[in-house]
């Protein structure tokens, strides 16, 4: 287990010395800053009389968030195992006595604290409603736990396509249409059979997201994701292994 | 304690596709031994290495490292390698002393040795004032030595290294050199590299290693015996008889004219013909004005068992690494 949280946080020290962490973190924090006005003063109009704030304000900032990470994920999981490739440090660590699970493990943590961190810095903007007005925090937490649940998901698809190549343009563009994909998949099957549609529906990361977010806790959108992260993280494993024995 | 194998290397061979990269390698590496691993490029030098550090896997047969298993129990069997890829593994974006603690670490050592065990060995390695500089702002040379340092930090009873000369300056050359001697009293050096005379200066022993196969085993003792003994000498003559003349002396056993008027004159195995040459030469007046015993340097045999003839073969195929 030291191992996994030696491998994180040699990860988490290079990110922060690269500028792409601060980017990434600046650009997020102003990207859903933006959506987070726009959706408070839709709110203020007269007209939206009647709606819940945490439902409209809240939950709509926490939608939009989730877009918004889908399009920077990759470029953060892009050079997961790329770059150790590319600077040869891979045979460092496959020299090293510690495991290749360790090791995907340890990837996989690290981007998952990234991310809970920026989720912590955009729940600022609707923590910072808690001085004014009444929220209802059970909706929040559960939106929350749907968005770092979603976030992980993108790490480990990320985290297993880094391992297929040796470019990391190369999979951040793969990794950016796979998730892109997952994303709008539901959309694919409304034309389609019933049982099509519910496969397809199924699959999407959006929908079990968009459950979670309106603060229905389903115990099967939750073993989603963290199925998705499962799998992924399972081929990453193995496709290390491999490489290994046929690379 | 002196002949502990530390490592075992047991016919070991891997594919990349259906070529063999090594085939039916087999070795053993004791206690204080430095092993200098030559080969054309291409050859399986770096593949051999990488499968005993752990880095790649093997097809088929096994490697043992102070008696672990590399498959069975990679853990152990890894904390006793330091391995030097023959790309420094270096993470450019960190400082010198943040790279040698995390690969200390990575390599097992407790926290409270860690920061002794960075001092000493960028002490070894010549790193003392370079601690807090990025690894990126690093000359070639420098990055090297952070590499070899990483390589020793825990102190493994066998350390691996893939050209550790490459992109150093001769002063450096013999800094590392000396600190190879300082290391191998109580560990296993295996080491490549392109330079022979480096193997001469440094290696117990000698492995050649050609297309996959090992072709010389033998120890720099072993090599300097065979050298003494020679099989053919070339000589020159201002009035050359005929070859047939030649052939007649006790001893020889057939007889080739070389360009430039040097005649290479080979003996039946065992004997040495060189004298009754000469003699010969002396009273027939043939007019003796060279003489070369046969070139039996490390180069040569080198050279004799890579290429065949002694003539590097024209553009092949390059390091499929």
């Amino acid at each position: 287990m030291n191992n996994v949280f030696l491998i994180a946080g040699n990860e988490l020290r290079r990110l922060f010395k690269s500028p792409l962490a601060w980017v990434i973190l600046a650009t997020v924090q102003f990207l859903v800053a933006i959506f987070f006005y726009l959706l408070l003063s839709q709110y203020m109009q007269p007209a939206s009389a009647g709606t819940g704030l945490t439902e409209v304000v809240v939950s709509g900032m926490y939608q939009i968030s989730g877009v918004v990470i889908l399009m920077v994920s990759p470029l953060l999981t892009m050079r997961l195992i790329t770059e150790e490739r590319r600077l040869g440090t891979i045979k460092l660590l496959y020299s090293s006595p510690i495991s290749i699970t360790e090791l995907v493990a340890g990837k996989y943590l690290a981007m998952s604290v990234f991310y809970i961190l920026i989720l912590a810095m955009i729940s600022l903007m609707p923590a910072s409603l808690l001085f004014g007005t009444q929220l209802d925090l059970g909706q929040i937490a559960s939106g929350l736990i749907g968005l770092i649940l979603l976030t992980s998901s993108f790490a480990a698809i990320g985290l297993f396509i880094s391992s297929m190549t040796k470019q990391a343009s190369t999979a951040a563009i793969s990794t950016f249409g796979v998730l892109f994909l997952l994303w709008i998949i539901n959309i694919a099957g409304t034309n389609a059979s019933e049982t099509t549609a519910a496969i397809f529906s199924y699959l999407s990361l959006l929908k079990h997201y968009t459950n979670l977010l309106n603060g229905v806790f389903n115990s099967t959108d939750v073993l989603f994701y963290i199925f998705v992260s499962l799998f992924f993280i399972l081929l990453t494993i193995w496709r290390l292994d491999a490489e290994r024995t046929h690379g | 304690m002196e002949n502990e194998i530390l490592i075992s290397v047991q016919e070991l061979s891997r594919l990349y596709g259906d070529q063999h990269a090594i085939e039916n390698v087999s070795f053993n590496v004791h206690r204080g031994e430095i092993l200098g691993f030559l080969g054309p490029n291409g050859a399986g030098k770096s593949t051999t290495m990488q499968i005993i550090c752990g880095v790649l896997a093997a097809n088929h047969g096994s490697v043992s490292i102070a008696g672990y298993d590399i498959n069975e129990s990679p853990q152990q069997a890894k904390e006793h390698i330091g391995f030097l890829p023959e790309q420094p593994p270096l993470y450019d974006d960190l400082t010198v002393d943040e790279y040698l603690i995390y690969a200390g670490k990575l390599r097992g050592i407790e926290k409270d040795a860690i920061a002794e065990a960075v001092e000493l060995s960028k002490e070894r390695c010549g790193l003392e004032n370079s601690g807090s500089r990025l690894i990126q702002n690093l000359s070639k040379g420098y990055k090297q030595r952070v590499g070899i340092a990483q390589a020793i930090i825990h102190s493994p009873a066998v350390i691996i290294l893939d050209e550790p000369t490459s992109g150093l300056d001769p002063i450096q050359i013999r800094e590392i050199r000396e600190l190879m001697l300082e290391l191998s009293e109580d560990h296993s050096v295996i080491l490549s590299t392109h330079i022979l005379s480096e193997v001469q200066s440094l290696c117990d022993r000698v492995m050649i290693i050609n297309q996959g196969q090992i072709v010389l085993d033998k120890t720099m003792e072993q090599l300097q015996n065979d050298s003494d003994k020679t099989d053919h000498i070339e000589i020159a003559l201002h009035n050359p008889p005929a070859l047939e003349e030649l052939l007649n002396i006790e001893g020889v056993a057939s007889a080739e004219s070389n360009h430039k008027d040097i005649l290479r004159i080979n003996f039946i195995p065992d004997t040495d013909a060189t004298e009754a040459i000469v003699e010969k030469a002396a009273t027939e007046k043939w007019g003796l004005y060279k003489l070369n015993p046969r070139d039996s340097s490390l180069e040569s045999i080198f050279m004799q068992l890579t290429y065949g003839d002694g003539t590097p073969p024209a553009e092949e195929q390059t390091d499929n690494e």
